[in-house]
């Protein structure tokens, strides 16, 4: 392995931050079901990341049932987005505020 | 310079490239160029996977994330079919930036951890020949990870049937 392990961090680390930020600032349910996807995939990096430096493919098997998990969250989300939609016509996510308490 | 450190840069900056248009205001206005950023951060991801050895991970890094995922975004982005007033871009207020902020004095946690897990790195182990391919992770599956791949095919059917539920249509024509 001729890259090192901590650049492999450092490039989850970013891409992570990057999916966070995206959370938290911005307002569209699509925008912020992508960026969730995005720190998903961080974490996927960082497990395969740690699994080739250790020569062990049980990141690997991680890996899999965490794509299995985003899938079925995205699943979820995306009709929830819809149903959003139905409810408010828009796709903001300020608007389902209707249990606040 | 090394050929796998030049790929690696390549394929990092287009992963990071992606991800920042996926998520920066002025590119990311419209969902569906947002969609296209991300089906290019998912395979620039995939080619940093096959440095990292992780082969079968990498092809279905693309069936999975660039193939069902962005379907399924693709079709939403068309279902909900915003008007151009609602995509106007974010206003940035004090909780934003505040939350950015947050984010970013975490993401300064997280590198010192890194900084601090660097020092005492191993020298990584030499592979065996079928590292990464579909037997030896199969094995891992079926084998060491049984129980959380069974349950993950209950998490899978419990997801289909509330996706379908909350999006169905109400025949009354009421609410919801």
């Amino acid at each position: 392995m001729s890259v090192p392990l901590e650049y492999w961090l450092v490039l989850a680390m970013v891409l992570f931050g990057i999916g966070a930020i995206g959370v938290v600032t911005r307002r569209n349910v699509l925008i912020v079901l992508m960026s969730i996807e995005l720190m998903l995939n961080a974490a996927n990096l960082t497990f395969l990341a740690f699994s080739r430096a250790r020569g062990d493919t049980g990141g690997h098997a991680v890996v899999f049932i965490v794509m299995a998990v985003a899938a079925a969250e995205l699943a979820v989300g995306l009709a929830l987005a819809v149903a959003l939609f139905r409810q408010t016509g828009t796709a903001h996510i300020d608007r389902a505020s209707e249990m606040k308490g | 310079m090394d050929l796998e450190l030049v790929a690696f840069f390549a394929l990092a900056i287009a992963t990071l490239g992606g991800a920042l248009c996926v998520v920066l205001p002025p590119m990311a206005r419209n969902p569906l160029h947002a969609a296209v950023a991300l089906l290019a951060t998912f395979c620039a991801l995939a080619g940093l996977f096959v440095l990292l050895a992780a082969h079968l991970v990498a092809v279905l890094q693309v069936l999975i994330y660039a193939g069902a995922v962005m379907v399924l975004f693709t079709f939403v982005i068309m279902l909900l079919n915003l008007r151009p007033h609602e995509l106007a871009g974010p206003k940035l207020t004090a909780n934003k930036a505040l939350g950015a902020l947050a984010v970013l004095a975490l993401m300064a946690k997280m590198g010192v951890l890194v900084w601090a897990a660097s020092l005492d790195v191993q020298p990584p182990k030499e592979l065996y020949a079928e590292f990464g391919w579909v037997r030896d992770v199969g094995g891992r599956l079926l084998i060491d990870y049984l129980v959380p791949f069974e349950l993950t095919s209950v998490l899978l059917l419990v997801a289909v049937i509330g996706a379908m539920t909350v999006a169905r249509r109400t025949p009354a024509g009421g609410k919801g």
